[in-house]
């Protein structure tokens, strides 16, 4: 098990504007890295947001799990 | 942060998601209710094309008419047909006949091939044919409001039953396997790893291979048997599923209502496309 200074540090990038606001990630997120964000996109919705980055594992659950590609993580 | 909700200016410069490569970017975000389970199947799909290193032109996408037939055509960057209710594997099969170098996938729901194309599913199973098929079970015919499906669970309201289903569901992956297909599985869109896996496997693998997807839909289906959100289909996928292992050990009574998840079928039974071609080639010698 790497400790936690070893590990790559990771960068979660949403995309607002494709986000519908369906809250799949931020239930499913292992580790509660998301939360609801208090801004609205062009389309109404309320996009997550990254409350706690550090948290991050990078399992890419909520990449995947997403159904409107808003979702990425980068580690390089 | 300010208490009152404003709309962003324009977005900071983003890294492209690594995946929007296979889709048609010009038409996101996709015409998918909030919350569907579609988009889902959409990204394990490509990150199964991605991880096989598949390129989309050696790929046919054929799909029926419903939500989950939207999900190759027309996001995803390949060659598509769009074809009439219920006939997506006939074409296929087709297609498949006349160019046997191209992989053929077929992504529809459930009422397109479990219903209206129920027999072509049988009888493209039972001859072996090299396509994949991926059934995307919402439960109902969701585009056009939420009627009852040949798969929709038994005692559950839809519009068209609004005082309970009181059909039985078809068991499509169960049926597919004792027709003969070479691989089977099914998943949710709660099993988004095992899924992809499940994907790549069902591509690679020659003969008929065939995954039902179990696929929310919080708006038409959930609508009527209050589950409004995505979450709470999910987290009900979750609870209910059992692995194939674990329901052989388990009796009738207990598996009710269960969904049994996995894979069902994995065998060598040879290939239609391969046996029609020796079969012609021995005849144009002789």
């Amino acid at each position: 098990m790497p400790s936690q200074d070893a590990r790559v540090q990771q960068m979660i990038e949403i995309n607002e504007e494709l986000c519908k606001g369906c809250d799949i990630c931020i239930d499913f997120c292992p580790l509660q890295v998301l939360a609801i964000s208090e801004i609205i996109n062009r389309k109404g919705y309320y996009p997550p947001k990254v409350v706690d980055e550090e948290k991050c594992i990078g399992c890419r659950l909520c990449e995947l799990v997403c159904p409107e590609f808003a979702i990425t993580i980068c580690n390089e | 942060m300010n208490d009152e909700p404003i709309i962003p200016g324009p977005a900071r410069p983003l890294k492209p998601h690594r995946l929007l490569k296979f889709l048609r970017q010009e038409i996101l975000p996709t015409a998918f209710c909030p919350g569907c389970g579609c988009g889902t199947v959409l990204n394990s799909f490509a990150q199964a094309v991605e991880e096989l290193s598949i390129d989309p032109k050696d790929m046919v996408f054929v799909t029926g008419i419903g939500c989950s037939s939207w999900i190759p055509s027309p996001y995803f960057k390949g060659d598509t047909l769009h074809t009439t209710h219920g006939r997506p594997i006939a074409f296929a099969t087709g297609v498949k006949i006349m160019r046997p170098d191209l992989k053929v996938v077929v992504i529809a729901g459930d009422g397109d091939i479990a219903g209206i194309g129920g027999n072509h599913l049988v009888h493209a199973a039972r001859r072996n044919i090299d396509i994949t098929v991926l059934m995307v079970n919402n439960w109902n015919y969701g585009m056009t409001g939420g009627q009852v499906s040949p798969a929709t669970p038994f005692g559950v309201p839809t519009t068209t039953t609004p005082y309970d289903n009181p059909e039985h569901p078809l068991e499509a992956a169960e049926l597919v396997a004792a027709a003969g297909a070479n691989y089977v599985s099914r998943w949710t869109t709660y099993h988004v790893f095992p899924l992809m896996e499940s994907i790549q496997k069902a591509l690679e693998i020659e003969g008929f291979s065939f995954i039902e997807i179990l696929s929310q839909c919080p708006v038409s289906y959930g609508k009527m048997v209050d589950m409004r959100r995505a979450s709470d289909f999910l987290k009900f996928y979750r609870d209910q599923s059992v692995r194939v292992h674990k329901a052989k050990e388990m009796s009738a009574e207990e598996l009710e209502g269960k969904i049994v998840v996995g894979k069902l079928v994995e065998r060598q039974r040879s290939e239609f496309v391969t046996s029609l071609r020796r079969i012609n080639e021995r005849f144009r010698e002789g």
